[in-house]
């Protein structure tokens, strides 16, 4: 096996796993530890294929053995490896949380299935070369989803999905219209190919159009602001497991799409583009933040969460630099974990307490110590609080922010992450403390703490332990702000 | 011959949103077909739509239409046919249960979640 195949391992095991457990869809506990084993096998193989990614460089694939623009090609460089082992730490954690939240109508539903489909989808929309194929694994992620989010059929399920299946399927058939334009200005759908060709006319004429309809179809993906209005009421009503897969992943994947395409593709309109992305990134803070002070939904409350942290990457993104570029990765991966880890834990949380609403509950504290406590850490790790990983990713993009003098955007910045502090904050105070309830049924919570103490570990070590993961944010920022070491790893001139 | 299919697609476009923002939830089916037929137009006419034979080998024939875009709607046709049975089902699904079919009333009521 030649080492190029590496590429392409992190999404053909998730897929055969998928289809494997298709078979023994109604044998719940050979589901439940044929996924155990697949998922630690898988994050343990892509850890390797990281290692090697950071020591030798990229892996690139030329499937079927077609010479890079004319056939399908993988990248596994320095970014995408990182965010798929990132996603691979999230599935471990959610394999491990799934069957104690489930019940076993909704486990023996192919829910594991659809399990391993969305972290295909995901990993190949991270390690494709190809916009058209970004397009198919798009869609795979999302099939998956619109599966998972209506797994149970509840009413209210049924309603959103719908919603969500709709905002989509919209934004779908636009990046489709988008990637014809493309092809019709450049002739070919390969981005390395398009990224050098755009660069030949240095992004003139109908090029920035383009870039602009490709930015609005990934927003809608990403849910920035104007385009949030469908995200928050559909990610809470699946099981909180699948919210905390939802939370994670997808929206991240917008956000990686936007990262790839205006780095590696239009960067030469930089004040035009890329100064919006920033206006974009404040309003998606301010209109986030609102949303979450505005409700006593705690599962709610976290949904609304993921808008302002879009805005943090986003700002990053817009920023340009090298700073900028490095706290976007690592607030990226940052919050990708901590994302996945509140939604489990409110999820916890909910189902203790018997309810979501937070003004139903309180006193927890003297129950689920321990709950209480990782919910304080979550909220210090999400606001930014130094030693904690929001703190640093946030550092480098103020940082970034303030080399190229955007002060109305830091100031934003730091209001909404006081505000992400208190909306999380909230939770702890009214929930937790208070006087005990002695007419208070304990409910086992057996299972569901383990996977969220391991999301947050590695929230700590990606704090503590930013000394040793610093340089290979680096390397990434580096490998991103200089577009001709991908074009030329892939067209091999 | 581009600028036609490129004013049809437009007209697609127009009908499907129009339909998208109705109530009826059938109408909003109706109008994401539209969509998806408006977009499959649209790669073909910025493939260039010359007059050549058709994208298959045989001998002494030098000219032929462009094959990416054919395939590219290849693969769009089945993910959007895949999504709108989806869509219908999951359509029967809700109005069964919410017993309506109209937009407007499955909005949902404030405090709900809890």
């Amino acid at each position: 096996m030649s080492m190029s195949n590496l590429a392409v391992l992190p999404i053909i095991i998730p897929l055969i796993s998928g289809i494997i457990l298709a078979f023994f869809h109604k044998k719940v506990t050979v589901s439940r530890w044929l996924t155990r084993i697949l998922t630690i096998s898988n994050l343990g193989l892509v850890s390797y294929i990281a290692w090697i990614v950071f020591t030798d460089g990229a892996v690139i694939l030329e499937t079927g053995g077609w010479e890079a623009p004319y056939g399908i090609i993988l990248v596994a460089d320095p970014l995408a490896i990182t965010l798929v082992l990132t996603t691979n730490i999230i599935a471990t954690a959610c394999a491990f949380y799934a069957p104690h939240s489930m019940n076993i109508k909704e486990e023996t539903h192919y829910f594991y299935a659809f399990f391993f489909f969305l972290i295909t989808g995901v990993s190949g929309a991270f390690l494709t070369g190809d916009l058209f194929n970004l397009f198919v694994f798009f869609e795979v992620l999302l099939m998956a989803s619109y599966a998972l989010i209506v797994l149970g059929g509840g009413k209210v399920q049924l309603r959103e999905s719908i919603k969500y299946v709709l905002i989509n399927l919209f934004s779908s058939v636009l990046f489709v219209t988008a990637v014809a334009f493309l092809y019709s200005v450049v002739g070919t759908v390969n981005m390395a190919h398009i990224a050098e060709r755009v660069q030949e006319v240095e992004q003139k004429g109908i090029l920035t159009t383009i870039a602009v309809l490709l930015f609005f179809v990934f927003a809608t993906k990403a849910a920035l602001f104007p385009l949030y209005y469908w995200m928050p009421k559909s990610y809470i009503v699946p099981n909180p497991v699948i919210s905390g897969l939802f939370g994670a992943l997808l929206t991240k994947v917008g956000i990686y799409s936007i990262l790839r395409v205006f780095s590696l593709i239009f960067v030469y309109k930089l004040d035009l583009t890329h100064q919006a992305f920033i206006w974009f990134a404040g309003l998606s803070m301010v209109f986030g933040i609102i949303g979450a002070l505005s409700t006593s939904n705690i599962k709610l409350i976290v949904a609304y969460n993921i808008i302002p942290a879009i805005g943090f990457i986003i700002m990053g993104i817009g920023v340009f630099n090298q700073d900028a570029i490095s706290g976007a990765v690592y607030y990226l991966v940052h919050d990708m974990i901590i994302k996945c880890a509140l939604f489990l834990l409110v999820g916890t949380i909910a189902y203790v307490a018997g309810t979501s609403d937070l003004r139903k509950f309180s006193g927890l504290i003297h129950y689920y110590p321990v709950l209480g406590w990782l919910l304080f850490v979550s909220a210090f790790i999400l606001a930014g609080i130094p030693p904690f990983s929001g703190f640093i990713g946030k550092l480098l993009l103020l940082k970034g922010a303030l080399t190229n003098d955007e002060i109305v955007i830091v100031v934003l910045g730091l209001l909404s992450s006081l505000l992400i502090l208190y909306s999380i904050m909230k939770i702890f105070i009214q929930g937790f403390w208070g006087e005990k309830d002695e007419s208070f049924v304990k409910k086992p919570t057996k299972g569901l703490v383990g996977p969220i103490v391991f999301l947050l570990a590695f929230s700590v070590i990606l704090g503590i332990g930013a000394e040793f993961i610093y340089p290979s944010i680096d390397t990434i920022s580096s490998y991103l702000l200089d577009p001709e070491v991908y074009i030329d790893s892939v067209l091999k001139e | 011959m581009e600028i036609i299919i490129s004013i049809l697609a437009g007209i697609l476009f127009a009908t499907a949103i129009y339909n998208l923002l109705q109530k009826q939830l059938l109408r909003i089916i109706i109008g994401t077909v539209l969509l998806s037929h408006g977009a499959h137009l649209f790669i073909l006419t910025m493939g260039e739509l010359k007059r050549a034979k058709p994208p298959i080998l045989i001998e002494g024939i030098k000219d032929y239409v462009d094959p990416l875009p054919q395939a590219l709607i290849l693969t769009s046709i089945v993910i959007s046919f895949g999504i709108t049975s989806l869509l219908l089902v999951l359509t029967y699904r809700a109005i069964k249960e919410n017993k309506t079919d109209d937009m407007a009333q499955l909005r949902g009521e404030e405090h709900e979640y809890e």
